[in-house]
């Protein structure tokens, strides 16, 4: 049959005994396959569309929420994912050319390239599970709910902390102690249980400290929820300068448990809406378990490519179809990019 | 057990080394464009904030991209478009009227449902 059945005419092809496609069950199943992954995918954008469609003004923005590049901090809005769609983009590219040199039954070729591909998609997977520890960990700010109820999100270069300086004693400090361990994590522990009042800290076992901490910079609210004074309008919704910091200030040190919130669980996100963390761990999880299954797929008919199994074959279809695999995987990622991050 | 009444449709996939470069050269064309376009992606996100006026074009242009560089993916890195006409409708057709379909029943349900929470709230 080589080389010649695109000459077939429609009677021949739809006369049955061969594939009217000219594609072997296999790669057909393979995107029939795709197809129905397509749609569960299409599925939950679009639930995504929904939910957000629902709630309006409190949804997060992409270009606020993620910002953070590895070793450089925050500040740095988009280009962490635009890297990692730029790292699947590649590893999708490399995986083509796999298969292209399989078409002229390059073994070498297409071990290169599939080795190429693996390392693609490790290096996606371990981007993912980064941008996941940063959405659990969250800002160090945190979401806060203002004294006139309205809830706020917060940009800016938060002041690091020194120390805490003990003044009156617990369990296990000293008055004078100076406790220089742990600082950000008891912080933050304390700010969200409503441990700190007036710029006293209440530490682990008891004792009352002070907390020296340098200036923040640029510190910039952002009302994501109405309260009595302040509005989540466009023109109102960005508060900025001295008012910020004293508003935001208040509401941290008032005492108050359950007025800040740092990172996201399943229950509560610093974010914005509930369900807005529940679909990025879902989507993006989902994905995200794609890619690895794709990856270890891969690895598993690259073996296939140097025992040489292909080869005796006589074709790569096997690495055609693991590539539109691969492909599809690229694919949703452009989709996800764009719902999530850009829009 | 061998069999000889299958036939290798596979066998009909190789090409030799000039049609290799052929090939090769526009994967690179097509790794250049999406490149590009992402690149512009980030760039508009990055710059024009959700506030601005210009939004509501900037997001159709993000959505047209999209499609833009969905479709590439689809026809040149995954071959649909090399592959017989039927084949090429028997994966599109289908997907396209189920999805279409969903966007427009969600975005139905999303406005009444809204309508009714501003309603009552």
């Amino acid at each position: 049959m080589a080389g010649h059945s695109a000459a077939l005419d429609s009677k021949t092809l739809w006369g049955g005994k061969i594939s009217p496609f000219s594609t072997s069950y296999g790669k057909l199943m393979m995107w029939f396959f795709l197809v129905s992954d397509a749609l569960t995918f299409g599925g939950l954008l679009i639930s995504y569309g929904f939910t957000r469609h629902d709630c309006l003004e409190a949804w997060p923005i992409g270009e606020e929420t993620f910002n953070s590049m590895p070793f450089l901090g925050h500040g740095f809005p988009l280009l962490y994912v635009a890297l990692m769609t730029f790292i699947l983009i590649i590893s999708s590219v490399t995986m083509v050319l796999a298969v292209e040199a399989g078409h002229r039954m390059d073994r070498k070729g297409v071990t290169k390239w599939m080795i190429a591909t693996i390392i693609g998609g490790f290096f996606f997977v371990g981007s993912q599970g980064w941008e996941w520890y940063h959405f659990i960990h969250g800002s160090e700010f945190g979401k806060i709910e203002l004294a006139d109820g309205s809830i706020a999100i917060v940009k800016g270069h938060f002041g690091e902390i020194k120390n805490f300086t003990v003044t009156e004693a617990g369990h296990h400090h000293k008055t004078g102690d100076v406790v220089t361990e742990d600082l950000m994590h008891t912080f933050q522990h304390a700010a969200a249980a409503g441990d700190i009042t007036n710029g006293i800290i209440t530490l682990h076992d008891g004792s009352k400290a002070t907390i020296n901490k340098e200036k923040d910079h640029e510190l910039t609210l952002i009302i994501k929820k109405s309260g009595k004074v302040n509005k989540a309008t466009k023109e109102k919704r960005v508060i900025r300068g001295a008012s910020a910091t004293k508003q935001y200030y208040e509401a941290l040190y008032s005492g108050e448990a359950n007025r800040v919130i740092y990172g996201a669980n399943l229950k509560q996100n610093e974010y914005g809406p509930q369900q807005y963390a529940q679909f990025f761990f879902f989507i993006t999880g989902f994905h995200g378990f794609h890619v690895f299954s794709g990856v270890v797929i891969n690895i598993i008919i690259c073996l296939g490519v140097v025992a040489g199994t292909y080869h005796k074959r006589g074709h790569y279809e096997m690495v055609e179809k693991t590539g539109l695999y691969w492909h599809f995987v690229d694919l949703v990622w452009v989709f996800v990019f764009t719902f999530f991050y850009l829009i | 057990m061998e069999r000889d009444d299958l036939i290798e449709y596979s066998l009909d996939t190789h090409h030799d080394e000039e049609k290799g470069k052929e090939i090769r050269k526009k994967i690179y064309k097509v790794t250049i464009l999406l490149t590009l376009v992402t690149i512009v992606e980030v760039l508009l996100g990055a710059v024009i904030k959700q506030d601005a006026s210009i939004w509501p074009l900037i997001k159709w242009t993000f959505l047209i991209l999209t499609i833009l560089k969905a479709g590439y993916i689809v026809m040149v890195f995954m071959h649909l478009g090399d592959e017989r006409k039927w084949l090429r409708y028997v994966i599109l057709v289908p997907y396209f009227i189920f999805i279409l379909y969903l966007i427009f029943i969600a975005l139905w349900e999303a406005t009444a449902i809204k309508s009714v929470l501003t309603y009552f709230s």
